[in-house]
């Protein structure tokens, strides 16, 4: 079944995952944990390609902000990916940053707000950006492909000079609509 | 199934374990996992949590990661492990040969009414952490097989270990280590010689 396929009318040429690896690389990010998705399918591929980069593969996404803090704990910079339906599942794990002031970086498709056929994804996606800045992260939003290197860069710089936690929500209309039957 | 009730004093098993650390780095779960390595010595390399139930193991693995030239030891109860039963996954297919997990087990949740747990309700833990694909799991019920382990927490290339001392259950008078998050951060960094900026 073909799920992944974005929708040819949507940005379909534009290179952003690739954007955001470089920023990454550039920041110095070495740890990159994630739990799969379909809009971050690439830059997990390019993550594991990468032979100075350790990628770790979670069971749920609240693994990835206890292994952010251990990687900052022992000099590495790391990212968390996801996807909106996962950052509920980190609520109080993120307690750990606050108390500790980890920083912390984290890109998450957003799910549930742009054309979703699925209704099981809106409730999260909805409640994604208040659920975040209720445990003190800071949200920014990556709207267009062409901001993706500036704003991740934002982010990381914030994340890592400015000792803060931030997550990047990049818009569902970026990753493009879901095909949910092969045609 | 049904596990023996361990008999190790937890105290004497964790200070047992940590003698002559060198440059083992410790994070401690919560409750008393934290409390038990503080009372063996308290030092800079010791990360204890206060919270973050469920993240001790995978804590480590992100600081293995980072510093391979280092043996690293998780340190938490059977609670705490099993709440963060999926992260002994994503451990053991990283196979960080740095890491050991030690898993306190006396069976029950001791900083919460002594309710039982998981583990004294007869879940194998070791079957667990063989399923999950660890290099090697060792089950521990008495101090000279904790000595006898104890040079294997050094080990830099031949982990990930899975460790579960067979404590027993009781309560012991609390040892309690610095609560302040971000000082325990920032000496944890200096004593690894990164700046405090």
């Amino acid at each position: 079944m073909n799920q992944v396929t974005r929708d040819p009318e949507i940005r379909q040429d534009t290179d952003w995952p690739l954007a955001i690896f470089g920023a990454l690389k550039r920041a110095r990010v070495r740890q990159v944990s994630y739990v799969p998705d379909a809009g971050h399918s690439r830059l997990i591929a390019l993550a594991h390609q990468d032979a100075a980069m350790e990628a770790t593969v979670l069971t749920t996404e609240q693994e990835g902000v206890a292994l952010a803090a251990g990687a900052w704990l022992g000099g590495d910079r790391s990212v968390l990916l996801m996807q909106s339906s996962g950052v509920g599942n980190c609520i109080n794990m993120m307690s750990l940053l606050n108390s500790c002031r980890f920083p912390f970086l984290t890109l998450v498709t957003m799910r549930g707000e742009w054309a979703e056929f699925n209704p099981w994804q809106i409730p999260m996606g909805r409640a994604t950006p208040a659920a975040l800045e209720l445990m003190g992260l800071t949200v920014m939003r990556l709207e267009e492909p062409d901001e993706a290197d500036e704003i991740v860069t934002a982010a990381a710089d914030l994340a890592f000079d400015g000792g803060q936690q931030i997550a990047v929500l990049i818009s569902q209309r970026m990753i493009g609509r879901k095909k949910w039957v092969s045609q | 199934m049904t596990v023996a009730p361990g008999t190790m004093d937890r105290r004497d098993a964790v200070r047992s374990l940590l003698a002559d650390r060198g440059e083992l780095l410790v994070v401690s779960g919560l409750g008393s996992p934290s409390y038990d390595v503080f009372a063996a010595g308290d030092d800079a390399a010791n990360f204890y949590l206060w919270g973050a139930m469920g993240g001790a193991a995978l804590m480590g693995l992100g600081l293995a990661l980072a510093r391979p030239q280092h043996p690293v030891a998780v340190v938490t109860g059977d609670g705490e492990a099993m709440m963060g039963v999926g992260g002994l996954l994503t451990i053991s297919v990283r196979k960080p040969p740095n890491l050991t997990v030690v898993v306190l087990d006396n069976g029950h949740f001791g900083e919460t009414g002594m309710q039982r747990s998981h583990a004294g309700l007869g879940v194998d833990l070791a079957a667990l952490a063989r399923g999950a694909g660890f290099t090697e799991v060792v089950s521990l019920g008495d101090l000279d097989g904790v000595a006898a382990f104890r040079p294997r927490l050094r080990d830099l290339d031949a982990g990930p270990h899975f460790v579960i001392l067979r404590i027993a259950a009781g309560e012991q008078e609390r040892a309690l280590p610095p609560r302040d998050g971000v000082h325990l951060k920032n000496r944890f960094r200096e004593r690894l010689g990164f700046p405090v900026d």
